[in-house]
């Protein structure tokens, strides 16, 4: 059976996802994502998982969010609040995300996943990195390149090539 | 360990199911990177939890990948976003329309 801790970070987690989507501004459906994703870096503390807990902490609400809230920043005012969708969509996506929670939960509630548990101690950090530098290694420098690679086709992408040095009015 | 793995598995399916809600309905492009951001998660909860109850360290070494791709992914994402708003001044993605070919 679940305990107090767990109850609490879902209600938190889900409830700030929904909150994220839902909310009319969308600095504040940013600042509720942020809540979302500190909620799973709770349960990854609740799963025995400290290292996954930090990272997800330093990279999800310390980075991505405050992108993310900076990119909302340089959006017009008006379009932070205005929502934009039509009421017959909305339904049809609720009733989406109904049949979609129902049936997966019945089939994972019906398998044997309810008969797995585990009385042995959690993995311990040290043999995530040395995972990291054995059996991964040309995953992990794979990785390096995409990360590069991304960031700096961001950059490439978000360049304005139609303003020079000296030229800036606004 | 007082919580069970189908805990942790259903939370998951909650997410997931509201992270499809999400790109299903919103025509917000700053909103269904949310969605995007949310389904992600929710498998990475899956991954630690399944390798948690393994036991086994393959899990939070996966989800240590699919973090640091989902940054990656972000900030691209972002970054189009920004050209799509200065070409189109708007970030409703019926006015994107015309970006293909």
């Amino acid at each position: 059976m679940a305990d107090i801790a767990f109850l609490a970070l879902s209600v938190i987690t889900i409830g700030s996802a929904i909150a994220a989507l839902e909310m009319r501004s969308l600095i504040y459906g940013s600042i509720a994502l942020m809540g979302s994703l500190g909620g799973i870096a709770g349960f990854f503390l609740l799963l025995d998982a400290p290292f996954v807990a930090l990272f997800q902490l330093a990279v999800y609400v310390g980075s991505i969010a405050v992108l993310i809230l900076f990119t909302v920043m340089l959006v017009k005012r008006e379009l932070i609040f205005k929502k934009i969708e039509d009421q017959r969509r909305k339904y049809a996506g609720i009733g989406l995300m109904l049949v979609l929670m129902v049936s997966l939960g019945a089939i994972f509630i019906d398998s044997g996943i309810k008969t797995i548990t585990t009385d042995e101690p959690p993995v311990d950090f040290r043999d995530i990195g040395i995972d990291f530098v054995t059996y991964y290694w040309p995953a992990l420098i794979l990785m390096g390149l995409i990360l590069a690679g991304t960031v700096t086709g961001a950059l490439v992408l978000a360049r304005r090539v139609d303003v020079e040095v000296g030229q800036r009015t606004d | 360990m007082a919580n069970e793995l189908i805990d942790f598995t259903l939370v998951s399916i909650a997410l997931l199911g509201i992270g499809i809600y999400g790109l299903a309905v919103k025509r917000n492009f700053i909103r269904m990177l949310f969605a995007i951001e949310i389904i992600i998660n929710a498998a990475n909860l899956n991954l630690v939890a399944f390798g948690r109850f393994l036991p086994h360290s393959g899990g939070q070494t996966l989800a240590l990948f699919s973090i640091a791709i989902a940054a990656a992914e972000v900030a691209v994402g972002l970054s189009l976003i920004i050209v799509a708003y200065r070409m189109y001044q708007n970030i409703d993605i019926e006015d994107f329309r015309s970006l293909k070919g």
